[in-house]
């Protein structure tokens, strides 16, 4: 088969290339004709015969080549708004039977299909949630208890941060870390029924890590920390948020791993939470960054409602999720971000 | 089931303990298990043939049964249980006398040989605790290595069990003179040899010589910064696949112990690792839940496939993995030799179509160059010559002319 279909389009391109070559010759007889007339004229016209495209940037004067920049981005402008113009009056001449809207091409509306994304009907995968270290939560047989600590010697906005978390996470510990290890905390820890551990690193009185451990088997999570915004510095902030357990918002964690790392977020909190507290915590996920809000909501009427942030505000990006207790030397990991091998493409996310 | 299990060439045991098949050449993948009866108890350890036929699997599970399941109907058909769950997880598993005799190594340090069909182990030996890996010798099925944490490399002949035929020493105190600490996690005979390679939780690769008098490693080398969790020996020889807790997979020389070359685009750790047993391949499955099929000659990814629960261990077929591609190349070669041998017409249509794709090539550019530059040389040689250019031209209008013949020719 592969024999017959070759050489057809070989045929179809030689064709073309024929006819190109055809083209080319009627164009050059009649140059040849005038060469024979005019001969010095011609060599002109050699040497100017394909003038370059007209290029800003081939201007030498500085300050004329500014102007005419300017003179271009005007230019452009004018039309690109003249174009405007005229699809809104298109619209409003058209009135329902106009064109719909351009959706603008964005990373994520063109994302890679990921074949991890979970399909809520999968048996197998419905299994291996089922019987992971978490069912015994999702079971309803623990409650969580939350330990925070921090690197050694926290300073500044890194132990306010502890303690603002610690009011958004109920029973929730803040701890002063006392310079131990961590692989020593955690059997502490267990032993004290804690269900999760968090650890937060600073770099120069900046948070910029977080460790979220889940005890008593793992898996941990380490995240980069960036955008932290305290309580303080929030605008139109709300009061204080109160004792109620909030609720929870987990948005778009899709794949295999996006559900492993969503449902360690939900552990966090208890399950039941007390609607009367109004208060909701949010972890949205966009582009594998995950925002995190905390905020109080109001129903005003049937229809609208209204919202009030409590902070404090941060983004966490994972960077790597290991089977079992924190152990970085010898732990085996089940995903790290390997930069340079998984970000070729813009277009593909992990969670 | 015998007709999804018949093409499969890649199985796998997962930690859901489902016993995965793949077939390459058709791209599917198979679970073979009561999907009633999941459970983590099941979580498949090891797996091996059961035969050098290649037509039963035995499969290790976490609660000390292994079974057997027949490739050709598709189905478990024998279940026979070898220790307790207590003495910790299987770390190995291997045949003797062609399947007459199995021989499982649990955690704890119990290596025990199970004749026929009977309840009682024939043979049991205590290799030392934490265990981390039995592998049997493929030359002389009656060797099997064992090592494990602070657990250093034995080699037993399982016809004189008393002792080891070889053990490993330590490696030397360091410049502090302090201990070393030891910890085999993997390892494999080398063919043609004695000797044995191990990989270690403290990511290096020995290689042990038993054959001389030295019982510490004759080659150390270095890979990473994370534990080596499997090795695999390509069946070219002279190097080694090492996989770690990171996902990091690497070649290395065995000659001097130099990295050759890494695969990359794996996310998790790796658990399973295999080279084809005749093919430039390598397979690899891990925690990331995928199945990677490397070349071990350009080093690229040929295959991967998402099978949905962590992965523990993975086991090729010895006959080549996509049948159908192999197949197809294998015709190319016949057609090929046909050719050579008896169609001289197809020989006579192949080498017209060269030309014509040559001329094809050339004759555009060519014409457009040549018509330029004798258009040029008439401007220099100014209008005295002018009367010769109409001759010109006309040899260059003929070679389109022998094209179109030929191409009627090709077409007819």
């Amino acid at each position: 088969m592969d024999i017959t279909e070759v050489p057809v389009t070989q045929k179809g391109k030689g064709k073309k290339k024929k006819n190109k070559s055809d083209k080319t010759k009627t164009t050059e007889q009649p140059a040849k004709m005038e060469t024979d007339v005019e001969v010095k004229e011609e060599k002109t016209e050699e040497t100017v015969s394909f003038p370059p495209a007209f290029s800003v940037s081939d201007i030498k004067n500085k300050q004329r080549r500014h102007l005419m920049f300017l003179k271009l981005k005007q230019d452009k402008r004018k039309q690109k708004m003249e174009l405007k113009k005229k699809r809104k009056r298109q619209e409003k001449m058209l009135g329902s039977k106009a064109p719909p809207k351009q959706v603008p091409k964005t990373i994520e509306n063109q994302r890679v299909y990921d074949e991890t994304t979970v399909d809520p009907e999968d048996e197998e995968v419905a299994f291996d949630e089922a019987t992971d270290e978490f069912s015994a939560y999702f079971n309803g047989l623990t409650n969580p208890k939350v330990l925070i600590t921090t690197s050694d010697r926290p300073r500044g906005r890194t132990v306010k941060f502890c303690r603002q978390l610690a009011t958004v996470i109920p029973n929730a510990h803040v701890y002063y870390r006392r310079g131990l290890a961590l692989k020593r905390i955690i059997p502490q820890c267990v032993a004290r029924d804690f269900t999760y551990l968090i650890v937060i690193n600073e770099d120069r009185k900046v948070p910029n890590g977080l460790v979220l451990c889940h005890l008593p088997e793992g898996p941990t999570a380490h995240f980069k920390v960036s955008s932290v915004r305290l309580r303080k510095e929030m605008k139109r902030r709300g009061k204080e948020p109160t004792e109620h357990t909030p609720e929870v918002i987990l948005n778009n964690f899709t794949t295999r791993l996006g559900h492993s790392i969503g449902r360690m977020f939900a552990a966090l909190f208890p399950q039941n939470p007390q609607f009367v507290g109004r208060q909701v915590a949010t972890f949205h996920n966009q582009r594998d960054f995950i925002f995190f809000r905390f905020h109080r909501y109001i129903f005003k009427n049937e229809k609208k409602a209204g919202i009030q942030e409590l902070g404090p505000r941060f983004t966490l990006k994972l960077r790597s999720l290991q089977k079992g207790t924190f152990d970085s030397k010898f732990g085996e990991y089940e995903w790290v971000l390997k930069r340079h091998e998984v970000d070729a493409c813009r277009r593909k996310f992990q969670l | 089931m015998g007709e999804s299990s018949r093409p499969c060439t890649v199985w796998l045991g997962s930690e859901t303990g489902i016993l995965k098949g793949v077939s390459v050449s058709r791209k599917q993948a198979f679970n073979f298990c009561n999907s009633s009866q999941l459970s983590r108890q099941h979580e498949v350890r090891t797996l091996c043939w059961a035969d050098a036929a290649e037509s039963e699997l035995l499969v290790a599970a976490v609660d000390g049964t292994v079974k057997t399941f027949s490739v050709e109907k598709g189905a478990f058909t024998d279940t026979r249980s070898c220790g307790d769950p207590a003495e910790g997880c299987f770390v190995g598993m291997a045949v003797l006398d062609n399947g007459a005799a199995q021989v499982t190594c649990a955690e704890s340090g119990l290596l025990r040989v199970w004749r026929d069909e009977s309840r009682e182990p024939a043979t049991e030996i205590r290799v030392g605790s934490d265990v981390a890996r039995m592998r049997q010798n493929p030359e002389h099925r009656h060797n099997v290595a064992t090592g494990g944490k602070d657990n250093c490399l034995k080699v037993w002949d399982l016809e004189k069990p008393d002792k080891p035929v070889f053990t490993a020493k330590n490696l030397r105190n360091d410049w502090l003179d302090l201990r070393r600490p030891h910890w085999v996690k993997d390892m494999a005979f080398i063919p043609g040899s004695d000797k044995v390679v191990t990989c270690t939780g403290h990511h290096q690769v020995h290689v042990y010589d038993p054959s001389t008098p030295q019982r510490r490693p004759v080659l150390e080398a270095t890979y990473g910064e994370y534990p080596l969790t499997t090795l695999s020996l390509p069946a070219a020889g002279d190097s080694v696949v090492v996989g770690n807790t990171h996902g990091q997979i690497a070649v290395l020389d065995l000659r001097k112990g130099l990295v050759r070359g890494c695969f990359k685009g794996l996310a998790g750790g790796v658990r399973g690792l295999q080279c084809h047993a005749s093919q430039p391949l390598v397979a690899s499955c891990g925690l990331d839940r995928f199945l990677r099929i490397h070349s071990l000659e350009n080093r690229r990814v040929q295959h991967k496939v998402y099978l949905k629960s962590r992965l523990n261990c993975l086991l090729l077929a010895s006959r080549p993995l996509e049948e159908a591609e192999c197949a197809v190349g294998e015709d190319g070669q016949e057609v090929k030799e046909e050719d050579d041998d008896v169609d001289e017409v197809w020989d006579a249509m192949e080498q017209v179509d060269e030309r014509e794709q040559n001329l094809k090539r050339k004759t555009p550019e060519e014409e457009a160059e040549n018509s330029n530059r004798k258009a040029q040389e008439n401007f220099k040689s100014k209008t005295s010559e002018d009367g010769e250019n109409p001759e010109k031209k006309t040899p260059e209008e003929e070679p389109p002319k022998n094209k179109t013949k030929k191409r009627k020719k090709a077409q007819a």
